[in-house]
This record gives structure tokens, sequence and C-alpha cells, in this order.
């Protein structure tokens, strides 16, 4: 018989999965996230793992987490706090505990929660009988033994069946978020299209954990999120690794050159190799190289021969690629480097973000070395940023590095399917066979770049190297003034991709108390802030920087119209202390994060009140 | 990769002299490969010199083809970047004992392993010489150089084991004195497919003079270098009188005439043979008890990345439905609003 609920009418809620790192979370994460897309809600998702692939079971530092944050007003984060939290052991609660509502809703794996396992996760005593959990709405539900009671007529081995029990979880949200099974079966049935034993009992589990939640007394109501208004048009969920590599071989196709990626895995970044490695349809060359430094220099080879050279990387990968980025520099070769930054220095924390890589991209190699340094700032426009990359790395002749982070690489949103067409055109400095007047260091007279001549191509025979160039002649050259006029002409290259990138835009009144400014990953969390704050009628704006090197020309003039600007950074201050250098006229403000994890709105809104107080005192 | 336009040695040169010390054996290496490439028919336009850095590295610049001078150890990751890019590009590679063994050790081990069409001069002078005098990974144990001044206690690398170690299929040996030899196995080198390394036993005048003088000078070479060909028998000595038998595990040396052996007891040297056994005894065959084996020692032709990696996007292209980026993107699940 079916129960009678209420129904709450929600603008936003967040999820969070939480389990061992065998438990399918991502794989719940990931199906709850495609069915809010598909009826039309906005969301941001974020994964949180361990760095180990299966950390001791039940214990704390084995939890791997998901969570999704769905709207029917606009998404920009995954959200601070969860409404909802699903803790397959008593491990995933502890590790939550602190990042939930007050009155969520808590559904746990009751089959996991006897004495054994809540020792394991260092409880006293059992969590669900100890009064910690009291005001909020537990749900102890029998995952596990109900998965293996209905799994059992398939056969299954008993490791496999239980791998099913995250479409028990998925069941029960599909009741209690109100939505159509049969979008989560069409899930289903695609995900395990190559296993298609699976599919009829991962089937039969999502039904009954559906069927468990509309028995169960235990849970009282059900949430509704509406469809967000967004214009029309096609869209996908993209996480920020996927977006980095279709945006790269957006850039080819569009510059009309075989892509080359040069790379070695490394967390949190592999995904991008392992990404193209699947494009050959696409023409996309992937060569997984012996180290990080034969990543880089084989693509260096092949932008010399013609290619669009690329390395993805995470901060370790970019310190061994240093001596590589000093040879593109010199050479003068379009050279995209993606750095996917995690938590250093070292090993530090290889799955959790952080934007301390900065330094390195801007200063990490000797010589006087300048080179283009550029930041996505949502995991939808790491597409727009590495095609950006590309097209200035193309147009200009020399290397980009693009800065991801964690955050991005991993969290999704709702991205608005773009057309090839509409992308910006890349105009490549082709030289023509038996050109009587090429000469390999002769410059645009606007952008100062090189021209391409690739090996194979009749009458352009040339040598480039490390060593320094005459100007013109690209012979060697020691010349003490000749070094001195290359070297700025170098410089001054980089600084001239100023005019041909967009003015810096600020969200928000155009002057005001407080310009918050952010750079890449932390778009999301700011501007979160920013608004709320903003519809409380605070006088607070945001600059959120995709250029770093060069800035846009109009950042000085933007930052003249506020009476206070606070830098936000998941750092010590690095692109503060950039900014000092640059634009030393200013007086900086600093909110600084280093604990491996995305700013909460929370805080922001704390830190930026008691700016604009200070401001009024 | 080949075409009938008739380059000339003159085409591979440049205006200006190569900045090589006088005597260094590193004029007559590119005397040689100016002589073996319009020989090999590849288009003058083709050919691209790679390099790594240290004396031998320089040598890009000394040759009128398109040419790049990378970083120290990095050559075979430049040079796989450029064949992959165009496979159609024939890639030379020159480097040297440091630059290959050392800080590019890696990336050498590889780029053997992989097999691209690539081919490698490794010049061996046994010391760094552009850094002025330090021991280097094939330098002999006990050595004395400036930063071995109570003599090396490392033993050293064999290029060759070393090459088969990482699976290489194409190894020969050449000395700097010898432009005929050179030219001849230079020429083997172009027309095989695969990874080759061609080691050159090289003299660096300047700090390690003589190092191959008891295999290269003219009253000792004939007795100590075993010139090997395809096919033919493993003779050396003045008059090839000498020669090489089977004797158990081992090689012997042997003299035609005496103690009944007769030319056809000399073994014949098979180049092509998978098993890589008898190559290995050969590259390490040395003074005083053998010749130094000579030529090309092992020659297989096996899988080529590069071939089996265009074979993998072509197929791909044929049989994916995803044709452009815009296949791309709106392909899978997706939303309409």
């Amino acid at each position: 018989m079916k129960k009678r609920v209420k129904v709450i009418e929600r603008d936003e809620v967040v999820v969070k999965f939480a389990g061992d790192s065998g438990d399918g979370i991502q794989l719940t994460g990931a199906q709850f996230s495609d069915t809010s897309a598909f009826i039309g809600n906005d969301l941001a998702t974020f994964p949180d793992y361990p760095a180990e692939i299966r950390a001791p079971q039940g214990t704390v530092a084995g939890v791997s987490g998901f969570q999704v944050h769905i709207g029917h007003k606009e998404v920009q984060t995954p959200g601070d706090l969860a409404d909802v939290l699903v803790a397959m052991n008593p491990a995933a609660l502890k590790a939550n505990m602190k990042w939930i509502k007050p009155g969520a809703t808590i559904i746990v794996d009751i089959d996991n929660f006897d004495s054994r396992h809540y020792k394991k996760a260092d409880y006293i005593e059992d969590p669900l009988e100890d009064g910690s959990l009291e005001g909020f709405n537990v749900v102890k539900a029998p995952i596990s033994e109900m998965t293996r009671d209905v799994v059992k007529q398939f056969g299954l081995d008993i490791r496999i069946a239980d791998k099913t029990k995250n479409q028990f979880v998925a069941g029960i949200l599909f009741w209690l978020f109100n939505r159509d099974l049969a979008i989560g079966e069409s899930f289903l049935r695609e995900r395990f299209k190559n296993k298609p034993e699976l599919i009829e009992a991962n089937l039969e589990v999502l039904h009954a954990g559906y069927n468990y939640a509309e028995t169960v007394e235990a849970i009282e109501a059900t949430y509704q999120v509406k469809p967000a208004e967004r214009g029309a048009g096609l869209y996908r969920n993209i996480t920020g690794n996927i977006a980095v590599a279709w945006g790269l071989l957006a850039a080819a196709e569009k510059a009309g050159r075989k892509l080359f990626l040069g790379s070695y895995p490394i967390t949190p970044a592999t995904e991008i190799l392992q990404e193209l490695a699947k494009m050959k349809n696409l023409g996309a060359i992937v060569f997984q190289a012996e180290d990080e430094i034969a990543g880089i220099c084989s693509a260096i080879g092949a932008s010399f021969a013609g290619c669009l050279g690329v390395s993805s990387t995470s901060g370790p990968g970019l310190s061994l690629k240093s001596e590589g980025l000093g040879l593109a520099v010199i050479t003068e070769l379009p050279l995209v480097v993606v750095d996917v930054q995690r938590g250093g220095p070292s090993t530090g924390l290889p799955t959790k973000t952080e934007q301390s890589d900065l330094f390195q991209a801007l200063y990490g190699r000797h010589g006087e070395c300048h080179l283009v340094v550029l930041a996505s700032s949502t995991p939808a426009n790491c597409f727009d940023f590495a095609f950006e990359a590309a097209r200035i790395a193309i147009e200009h002749m020399t290397p980009v590095i693009m800065l991801s982070d964690g955050y991005l690489a991993n969290g999704s949103e709702l991205w608005h399917i773009p057309a090839v067409k509409d992308l910006p055109g890349i105009k490549i400095p082709l030289v023509k066979d038996n050109d009587p007047d090429y000469q390999p260091y002769k410059r645009d007279l606007k952008t100062l770049a090189r021209s391409w001549a690739f090996p194979g191509q009749a009458g352009l025979r040339h040598h480039i190297g490390g060593l320094e160039k005459a100007d013109i002649t690209g012979e060697i050259s020691y010349d003490p003034y000749n070094h001195e006029k290359m070297t700025l002409l170098r410089t001054e290259k980089i600084a001239r991709v100023a005019n041909f990138i967009p003015l810096q835009q600020v969200i928000g009144m155009e002057e005001g108390n407080l310009l918050v400014v952010g750079w890449g990953g932390t778009y999301g969390a700011l501007y979160t802030a920013v608004m709320e704050m903003q519809e409380e009628g605070k006088s607070i704006s945001l600059a959120q920087f995709n250029y770093i090197n060069p800035l846009p020309t109009n950042v000085s003039d933007i930052f003249s119209r506020f009476r206070k600007i606070m830098v936000c950074e998941l750092n010590l201050g690095q692109f503060a202390f950039y900014l000092r250098s640059k634009l030393p006229e200013f007086n900086y403000l600093q909110f600084n994060k280093i604990q491996g994890l995305p700013f909460l709105i929370s805080e922001l809104k704390q830190k930026f009140n008691e700016a604009l107080n200070n401001i009024e005192k | 990769m080949e075409n009938n336009s008739t380059a000339t040695m003159q085409d591979f040169k440049m205006d200006q002299a190569a900045r090589w010390c006088p005597g260094c054996g590193g004029h007559a290496v590119l005397a040689a490969i100016q002589r073996a490439l319009p020989e090999t028919g590849i288009d003058k336009e083709k050919v691209v010199f790679v390099s790594g850095i240290g004396c031998s590295s320089r040598f890009p610049y000394y040759i009128n083809t398109y040419g790049f001078h990378g970083l120290h150890g990095r050559g075979p990751a430049i040079a796989s970047g450029i064949k992959l890019a165009n496979p159609d590009l024939s890639v030379w590679l020159v480097t040297g004992d440091g630059d290959s063994m050392a800080i590019g050790g890696n990336h050498f081990i590889h780029l053997l392993r992989r097999n691209i069409d690539i081919k490698i001069l490794l010049f061996n002078n046994k010391i760094y010489g552009l850094t002025k005098g330090q021991y280097s990974p094939t330098t002999p144990k006990g050595s004395i150089t400036k930063s071995s001044p109570d003599g090396t206690i490392e033993d050293p690398f064999l290029p060759g084991e070393l090459a088969m170690g990482a699976q290489g299929n194409f190894f020969a040996r050449v000395v700097d004195n010898d432009l005929e030899m050179m030219k001849d196995v230079f020429i083997q080198a172009a027309r095989h497919k695969g990874t080759a390394l061609i080691e050159v036993l090289q003299n660096c005048v300047i700090f390690n003079d003589h190092i191959h003088a008891e295999i290269t000078s003219k009253e000792l070479r004939a007795e100590n270098q075993i010139y090997l060909e395809h096919g033919k028998p493993m003779l050396f000595g003045k008059n090839k009188e000498l020669g090489l038998v089977q004797d158990g595990t081992r090689f012997k040396v042997v003299k035609i005439g005496e103690n009944g052996v007769r030319l056809e007891d000399i073994l014949v040297h098979n180049a092509l043979d998978h098993d890589d056994t008898k190559d290995y005894m050969l590259v390490r065959m040395s003074l005083p008890h053998y010749p130094i084996a000579m030529g090309v020692i092992r020659s297989c032709e096996l899988d080529v990345y590069e071939d089996l990696l265009y074979k993998q996007i072509n197929a791909a292209k044929l049989e994916s439905k995803i044709k452009s980026v815009d296949d791309l993107l709106i392909s899978g699940n997706t939303f309409s609003i």
C-alpha cells in the first residue's frame, strides 16, 4: 500500500553519498546527477575520494564521497552542507557529520552498524543509539541484507552481488526526490552495456530500493526540485578533465592541426590522458611517455613537426617539465601544458584540491623565461580555456600553462554545448614552401610571434634548439647585445598577448566598498557568496581572473574603483603576491585556505562581512 | 619517404665549418653521413637531425637538414614526438655516452623498447668532453679523470648490451676512422625499419685521446676488429685468415689452415635472427681474447610503433560514428531544454 507523504518543494538540495571506496559511491552519484540533469535541474558535483585505491574497509581514511547540489535556481558550487546524507557505514557517518545541515535526512545501511563496524570507525558506542543523531531524520535501511535477498535469484557471486547495493540507495533517492525510475533504468542499461549479465540484477535492486522507501514509515516527506530556468538548447553534464580534453580536440580541429598529447599518468590529471587516448577516431595522437619529461619533450618535438603539442600533468609533474618549458620558450614553439593542481608540496594531497602551483607556473624556470598562464574557473569552462590556451599558443608561438585543479577536474556541472563553428578562429603563422624570405626568427610586427615551418616543407630547412639565437636568422649567437635583445623580444611577445585577450569583467557594480578577487577554480564559491551578499544589499563585487599572465589591460582601472580589495585563494597568497608586484599601488587584503578543500560560502561571507564592517567603522 | 631526387653530398653541407676540435672523430662521422644520405634516396627536405646536449649533440647545426638541438638526454623524446607527428620524416638522433646512458638513460631504453623508426648515432668517446673531462657511464673502471682522481669505482655500460636488454632490434658498431665502414653501416641503418642504434667508437683528442687506439690504429685494426656482414663468414685478420667458430657455449678464434680448420667451419653471421643470444656474445667480445665486433651485429624487423599507432588511428576513424568534435559534443547523455 502506498503511503501518503507530504512533498516539500525546494529551490535547491544538496545530497552527499558516502561509503567505502568499493561501495559504488561515485557511480550512484553520477547516476543521480544525470537524472537531475535530465529533468532539467541545474547542478554541480564534487567527488571526494581517498588517495588509496582501496583503503582499509570501514575506516574513516577509506571513506569515498560524492556530493551533488541540484537546484531550480542557478547552482555554482556543490554546496557547503548536505540536506541528505547517505552513509553506507559508521566511518562514512563519522567523516561527514560536520558537513550536514541541522535536521538533515541521514540514510544509513543498518546492516553495517554492528559493534565490529562502529569500532573500526573509532566510535565507542553505536552512533545510532548514543543520542548524537538527535534532531536528524535517520532512516535505518537494511540495504545490504535486502540487496542480497533480491539478487539471490541471479546466482551472482556475493562480491558482485554486494556491488549492486548502491542501486538500492539509488532507488531510495529516486523515491525521495520523486524521480521517474525509467531514467535510472536507462542509465544502468548504458553503464553496463558491456556487462549485460549485471543489468537485470541492478534493475531489480533499484526497484527494491524504491519500493522500500515507498513503504517504510521512517521517510516522512519527499523533495521536489523544479527544473531550472535556463536558456533553451542542448546541455550535458561534464567534468573539468573531460572538458579540457574536448577543448583541446576542438582547438586542433579548428586550427587544422593534429593534436599530440605526450603525457604520464598523474592524479588528478590522468583522465585527460585517458579521454584523449579514446579519441583516435578524431585523429588524436596520444603518447604515454616513460616520464613527465618525455611527455613534454615529445610534445615539443610534435609541435616542431606541425602538431598542436600538449602535455597534461599535476604539480609534481610540472616541476619535472620546467626544463622542457624553457626549451619551448626559447624555440618559440606552440605548446599547451595543462596543470591540474593538487595539494603540495611533494606528493602532498594527491586527491585534494589546491591553488598552490601559481608561483611554479609563473616563475618556476631558470633564465628569463616568460610564458602565458591561464586558469579555468568552472568544470565546463575548462573547455573554453583549453581551447584558448591552444589558440594563444599557436597564434603567439609560445608555451601556455593552463591551470585547472582537482576540484574542477573531478567536479561537474551542466554545460550548454557549443557548436565548433561558433568558437573563435585560430590563425596559424604558416610559411609557404620555398618562401625565399623565410627566416626562422623573423617576427610578426603585431604579435612578435615567429612563423611556424615544419620539417618536410620544401625549401625551409632550418635549425632550432636551446642555444641562444641570433635575431631573425636563428643561428647560434653568443653576442651579449643579441642575448639582451632576444630576451626582451621574448618577454615583450608575452606582454603583448594582453592586446589579444578580453578585458577583465566585474560581477556586480563597477565600483563600491569591497572587490573580491579570485582566480581559477574558486569561482563558484566566490560568486555564490558575493551574489548572496549583493542580494542582501551589500556593496560587494567580484573579479575572477582567468587570464593570469599577462593580466588584462583594465585591471588597474577596476581596482581603483573599490575601497578595499580582498584576494581569496586556496594557497598562502600567491596571486596576492603577484598582484602586489604588478600593481603595487593597491592594498590587498587576503583570505587564504590551505586544507585541500574548496571554500565554503559561509566562511567567505563571514570574512567579507568583517571587511565591510571595518570600512563602515 | 624515398624519392628520385638526386640529392648530393653537397646538399647536406653547411656554409660554415663544424666547430669540433681539429682531429675530433665528429668530423668523420659528419662526412660519412653526408656521403651516405644521398645514396639512401631520402628526400633531403624530409630529413631531421635531433640531438641532446654534449659535443656530439652540436651535430644538427653542422648538417643542412631540419635540425633540433634539444635538452640533455631528452633527444629520444623530442625525436619520438617528431616521428609520431609525421612518420614520413627520416629522423636521426645524435647523442653521446653521457647524453644517452647517464642523464637520458630512461628515454634511451624506452625508445629502443618501443621500436620507433629513428636512427641513433651514439658517439662513444667514453668521457665527458663539453664539460672538460669527467668520467661517463662507459669509462673503463679505474680510469683517472677530473671527477675520479683516484680512479672510477663504477663498472661501465656496454651500449650494445644495454640496447639489446631494452629490446633493441638493430645494433651496429663502427669506428670513427673508417669512412667507408661508417657510410655502409649508416645506409643499412637508414634502410632498416625500426629503431637503429649505431655505436661510433669515437676519439676525443683533448680529453681521452687514443681511448680506442687498440681497436682503431692502423697497425692493430685488422687483428682487433672483425667486420660482420649478414650471410658472410666471420673472418678477420690482415688476410682474413682468422675466424670465429662455435666452441660449446662460446666463440673461439681460429686460424684457417691450422688444426685442420677450413673456411666452411667458420660461423656465418646471421644478423636477422630474432634470438639475440649470439648477438650478446658478439657485442661482448673484448680484447685480448677476441676481436671487437664491427658492422651490423643485429638487424631484426619487428612491429614498428608508429605503424601500429596509425593502424589504430585509421581503424578508429573508419569505425567510429563520431567524425568531428561537433559529433563528440552531442554524443552520449545530453539534455534538451
